[in-house]
């Protein structure tokens, strides 16, 4: 079950992947600065090699959810960076007709189900994603990521367990960043080991360094694969941290001094980029990627400063696919 | 034509639903093997089997989650949340998660999922297993209301609210369970939002659903013979709601009583009243009164209980104070 080796070419498109999702957040901060972008951001940064890594080996037909920490797991998915930008623009060609913002961005029949304003709203909507994929029988898949603070929440709970009961295709990965909002793990949860969750469900967890993409790509893909096979579903707890706050603006002055410093040196991009090295990729070649990253992220946010502003009457659109007469929406 | 009781229809309908489209599952807690605790899948998992009819772990969220989930991605599930009052273990999935998605995805996927919902108290059943929570879904955009009184309209609204493409609560009275109704061999779903004149009369329009309405219907019997002349709307569905029902029915009487086992305080009955002063105002000839649950949970002694309630008694009550007011005379400005 152990998976192919990844050629040089697609660990190159791992690192394309995750610059561009730490470039796009980057850029969402700066554009959010300057007064561009109306609502809150949580940015992704120093998390990438989780979205990439567990993303990396997903088919068409897969789904997943995602957080209010969002925009990593969209990009990892394929999503346009223009409609993400537009939609966080507020404009009308955002993903959600500017109707969702960051929290809430959803590209279906992209398989990605959905940012979530709930910590621990998206378990149980892969849970049921995952019991429709299994009742078709394509051997396809729902993951479902969180962060440590989620797996508080009895939407967790009740979940993994209806998933390990019914031996469910759902990959179920936690992201544990060490905190929960502004709260550090320690003090929000008895345990430090959250993989251990699983034994109460009779499941599979594992914990796998985060940063590490290479590694979180082949600990996700077993998971998938054995999901595919009907073998049920797995925790993975992927140990990772966020290099900027819980939202763009928090400060982070819970945090000790000298931690951030020293995740830093574990950066997700500087270890694959190491990686490429020793396997001969030149500097030319990452710079190569980084500027490809760069125009592409340029035309996104032109696209989306280009889109029109959605109209006031608008707002009264879309709260039901099907209306009735005697329905008034005012 | 023969008589089915209400719980049988809501079965029939789920079961034709379920023979016409494979994508149409039942998920809740004891509804396959037990039939659930008033009975109304009884035999469906025999039939169809336990990858149609799943029986859960109790984990509300869960499971409208689950079904919420399996909506999204192309299954039209229906979930029976056993007593109406354990739906407060699953808001979220609804209000946050279902509601919303039609909006936030600028109408490109909707949620068709059922939730059914047992309501009301059936004598005794206290606090906790007795409540009538609509109103809380009917404040909800994104979310469609479904109240039915009698076994036909049970069938026929379920089978629409199943073929519907977004969110419907259906509220099922524990006591009209056993209430068996006329109903047609084959029933066709009814479009929601489609009210009913249930007893036509000329001086007063009485608003009523669930087990309430007929409670409203023996209270008209009796104020004939006071000669009061009772019109009783039953509106079928909360959301969307029957306007043009109300409207013509008030143009006729001028008159307006409503009537629920809910709390009267920001309920079914304000909005309805709140509709008849802001678009029918015209058709008004006196104060709208409401007779509704009193403002407080549901105590356990059945005395009490039937104090809190309202019943024809109450109705009739309600009934002879509006009539009693004198025709207000508009004066033109």
């Amino acid at each position: 079950m152990i998976s192919q080796d990844l050629s040089r070419e697609q660990k190159i498109g791992l690192y394309r992947s995750m610059v561009l999702i730490r470039r796009f957040e980057e850029r969402a901060a700066h554009l959010r600065q300057q007064g561009f972008i109306p609502g809150f951001l949580h940015p992704y940064v120093g998390q990438e090699g989780v979205a990439v890594g567990v993303c990396a080996d997903l088919e068409e037909g897969d789904v997943i959810t995602s957080t209010h920490r969002g925009h990593g797991h969209m990009l990892a998915r394929g999503a346009d960076p223009g409609r993400m930008y537009a939609e966080l623009y507020a404009r009308q060609d955002g993903y959600n007709r500017a109707k969702g913002g960051s929290l809430h961005m959803i590209d279906v029949e992209l398989g990605f189900l959905g940012a979530n304003g709930i910590v621990g709203g998206g378990i149980p909507l892969a849970t049921g994603a995952g019991l429709q994929k299994k009742r078709e029988g394509r051997g396809r898949v729902a993951v479902s990521f969180f962060g440590d603070g989620a797996t508080n929440e009895g939407s967790f709970h009740e979940s993994l367990n209806l998933a390990s009961l019914w031996s469910l295709p759902v990959v179920y990965v936690c992201e544990n960043n060490f905190y929960g909002e502004f709260t550090p793990q320690h003090k929000h949860q008895p345990i430090a080991e959250i993989a251990r969750r699983a034994d109460s469900y009779a499941m599979e967890g594992v914990v796998v360094e985060g940063n590490h993409v290479l590694e979180v790509r082949e600990v996700a893909l077993r998971a998938v694969e054995r999901a595919r096979a009907g073998e049920g579903p797995t925790l993975i707890e992927a140990r990772t941290y966020r290099h900027r706050g819980h939202y763009e603006g928090d400060m982070a002055r819970y945090r000790p001094p000298g931690e951030l410093e020293e995740w830093l040196a574990r950066d997700p991009l500087g270890l694959l980029e190491e990686r490429l090295r020793t396997e001969g990729v030149g500097e030319e070649r990452l710079e190569e990627v980084r500027a490809g990253v760069e125009k592409r992220l340029e035309e996104a946010v032109r696209f989306a400063e280009a889109s029109p502003h959605p109209l006031p009457g608008e707002a009264l659109e879309d709260v039901y696919m099907e209306t009735h007469d005697g329905m008034a929406l005012r | 034509m023969r008589r089915l009781r209400y719980g049988a229809a809501i079965g029939e309908a789920l079961s034709e639903e379920m023979e016409r489209d494979p994508d149409v599952f039942l998920i809740g807690e004891d509804i396959g093997e037990a039939g659930g605790v008033f009975g109304v899948t009884r035999g469906l998992q025999r039939r169809f089997g336990p990858d149609r009819v799943y029986d859960t772990p109790i984990s509300e969220e869960g499971i409208v989650g689950a079904a919420v989930g399996a909506a999204l991605v192309g299954a039209r599930p229906v979930v029976e949340v056993m007593f109406g009052d354990f739906v407060t273990l699953a808001m979220d999935m609804l209000v946050n998660q279902a509601a919303k998605t039609c909006y936030m995805t600028g109408g490109r996927i909707g949620v068709p999922v059922t939730v059914r919902m047992v309501t009301g108290t059936a004598g005794a059943t206290a606090g906790q297993h007795s409540q009538s929570l609509e109103a809380w879904f009917v404040h909800t955009p994104g979310i469609k209301v479904v109240a039915p009184s009698t076994a036909g309209d049970a069938k026929a609204l379920m089978k629409a609210a199943i073929r519907d493409p977004d969110p419907v609560m259906v509220f099922e009275h524990k006591l009209l369970y056993g209430r068996a109704d006329p109903v047609p061999d084959q029933v066709e779903p009814l479009p929601l939002g489609v009210g009913r004149v249930v007893r036509e009369g000329e001086d007063v329009t009485v608003v009523s659903y669930l087990h309430t309405l007929h409670a409203a219907l023996e209270a008209a019997e009796s104020l004939e013979d006071e000669g009061i002349s009772v019109e009783v709307l039953d509106p079928r569905t909360l959301v969307p709601f029957d306007r043009g029902l109300l409207s013509s029915s008030l143009r006729k009487t001028g008159r307006l009583v409503v009537a629920h086992e809910a709390p009267g305080r920001g309920g079914m009955g304000a909005e309805i009243a709140a509709m008849a002063a802001e678009e029918m105002w015209d058709c008004l000839r006196a104060p709208v009164v409401r007779v509704c649950g009193t403002n407080t949970p549901m105590p356990y002694a059945p005395e009490l209980e039937g104090f809190v309630i309202p019943d024809a008694g109450r109705i009739a009550e309600g009934i002879r104070a509006t009539v009693r007011q004198p025709a207000a005379r508009r004066q033109s400005f």
